[in-house]
């Protein structure tokens, strides 16, 4: 270690310098760590890759991914569950749902309730995919689904309506197993 | 007019040379996107990924479309360069890159029906210095280029172009001075013939290494492209150089490449010779592509490898250490070769 030129005050934090180069020492750090790195790139190889091609290979999601929603029937009697309280909508951060409901009648009956949601329209380009829908709903008539290929060529065209929100959506994500 | 213009080792037919010069041409044109292929595909490996697999089956025709984008290019010229250097800067890289290839023997000399022929462009007496020669004409492909081009960071990359090569050209001069001295002769030819006991990588081991370093400094690849330095000089010397003037920077620099394994081949690991079994004239040329395309591979794991130097760095490295260690290199070899 030699010896500093001055005398550092206590103030000057003196910065650790590196290694000089050149000398015997300096062609050890070359050639040597040089044959580490080498040997850490050459383990890639022997590893493969790592990379999934992605629309060919996707990802598997775990149960709970929150991806896009669904909206739910009655297995039985095919009465839609969601009863337009809108609770959906105070619960949304980015207001992304709207909600227009209207009274059912007993010739016109849509859920199980006394009203039904006859607008139920989530604006894709404004979710968040927070959930709070689904925590927030009486009923679980709303859930998260799987789904994350959302892409679309048009703004309007990410509007989703009721329609297609209860529609079974395309499984088009693989999902994990238990434990995986 | 009479042919040879210069002292060859083999006189040969004037047919003989053409057919031979195109073969050797259009092979190595051949490989260059090979090359290009194989690069591309090991660095992925290399860094875990799988590498260019999208055009054509396993990604095969991805050299294919690079170079047809290169074609369709605009080749534009900056207001402020200077229009016809900027045009002959590439023709000068390549031309230089191509006339190496030509004493880069292939195979040995032999006889067919229509006389003897050697399986090598050239084998000129003054044979690893026609190699310099050209090399150091080579640089002025990389100057001019920069220096025509009227744009602060070609010029800086330029500059260390010419400080770079000049610094490592003598260090690798200096590494196969040892060779040529066991050897006692400059012809290439001659080299590889004097290997037929021991490759001259055992003995030269430590000529071999500084060799290598040193080709990697004059092919300006990583970790010793400072000329290009894509982080801090955009490009370096070819920043303002488009379409196929820039292809052809890029094509000199891989045939560079093939020209180094190749001396390297020829110098250090026998040339066309396989230890311990008597080879087929006809699988030299093969034994010799193997052999450059080991050092290719060797090249491209390096890139994958190390990170750009520092210019400093660069610099203390060749100037302290690679031109002290081929020095001493070459005395102990002469004093070796006297002695014994």
């Amino acid at each position: 270690m030699p010896e500093p030129r001055w005398i550092a005050p206590d103030d000057v934090t003196v910065v650790q310098r590196g290694p000089e180069p050149g000398g015997v020492r300096g062609a050890y750090r070359t050639f040597g760590e040089t044959l580490r790195g080498l040997k850490t790139t050459f383990a890639r190889v022997v590893e493969g890759p790592v990379t999934m091609e992605y629309p060919e290979q996707k990802t598997p999601v775990y149960p709970r991914f929150r991806g896009r929603h669904k909206l739910h029937r009655f297995e039985d009697s095919g009465l839609e569950k969601c009863v337009g309280c809108s609770l959906c909508v105070a619960a949304c951060p980015a207001e992304c749902i709207r909600v227009v409901a209207a009274e059912n009648t007993p010739e016109h009956q849509i859920s199980a309730g006394e009203r039904y949601a006859a607008v139920y329209e989530i604006n894709m380009t404004r979710c968040i995919f927070c959930g709070y829908c689904e925590i927030a709903c009486p009923f679980d008539a709303i859930t998260m689904g799987n789904d994350y290929e959302l892409a679309d060529y048009s703004r309007s065209d990410l509007i989703f309506t009721k329609e297609m929100l209860l529609a079974d959506p395309l499984e088009r994500t693989p999902l994990r197993r238990e434990g995986e | 007019m009479s042919l040879p213009i210069a002292e060859v080792g083999l006189v040969e037919g004037v047919s003989v040379q053409i057919i031979k010069s195109l073969v050797i041409f259009v092979v190595i044109l051949q490989i260059v996107p090979v090359v290009l292929l194989i690069e591309r595909k090991l660095l992925g490996r290399f860094q875990a990924r799988i590498g260019p697999n999208r055009v054509g089956p396993f990604g095969m025709l991805q050299p294919l479309a690079d170079v047809l984008k290169l074609v369709s290019k605009e080749s534009s010229t900056p207001v402020t360069a200077v229009p016809w250097m900027m045009a002959l800067a590439p023709t000068i890289a390549i031309f230089t890159a191509v006339a190496s290839l030509a004493i880069i023997p292939f195979g040995d000399a032999a006889t067919a029906p229509w006389g003897e022929y050697g399986l090598y462009g050239l084998d000129v007496p003054i044979g690893i210095l026609y190699f310099f020669a050209f090399g150091a004409i080579a640089f002025y492909g990389f100057m001019l280029g920069g220096w025509a081009s009227g744009s602060k960071y070609s010029f800086l990359g330029s500059m260390r172009s010419a400080a770079q090569l000049i610094s490592y050209e003598i260090a690798m001069g200096l590494s196969l001075l040892g060779v040529v001295m066991m050897a006692s002769s400059l012809s290439l030819v001659d080299i590889v013939n004097s290997q037929e006991t021991v490759w001259y990588i055992v003995p030269q081991f430590v000529g071999f290494l500084i060799f290598l370093v040193a080709g990697f400094a004059e092919t300006n690849r990583p970790p010793f492209d400072l000329p290009e330095a894509d982080a801090e000089l955009v490009a370096g010397y070819n920043t303002e150089f488009g379409g196929m003037r820039f292809g052809s920077f890029f094509m000199a620099e891989y045939i560079a490449m093939i020209v180094i394994s190749g001396i390297a081949t020829a110098m250090f690991l026998g040339g066309w010779q396989l230890p311990f079994v008597d080879e087929p004239g006809w699988l030299q040329p093969f034994i010799v592509l193997a052999k450059i395309f080991l050092f290719l591979f060797l090249f491209i794991w390096i890139r994958a490898t190390l990170p750009r130097l520092r210019y400093d760095q660069l610099m203390s490295f060749g100037w302290k250490i690679l031109l002290p260690l081929a020095t001493l290199n070459v005395i102990v070899t002469a004093v070796l070769v006297v002695v014994i």
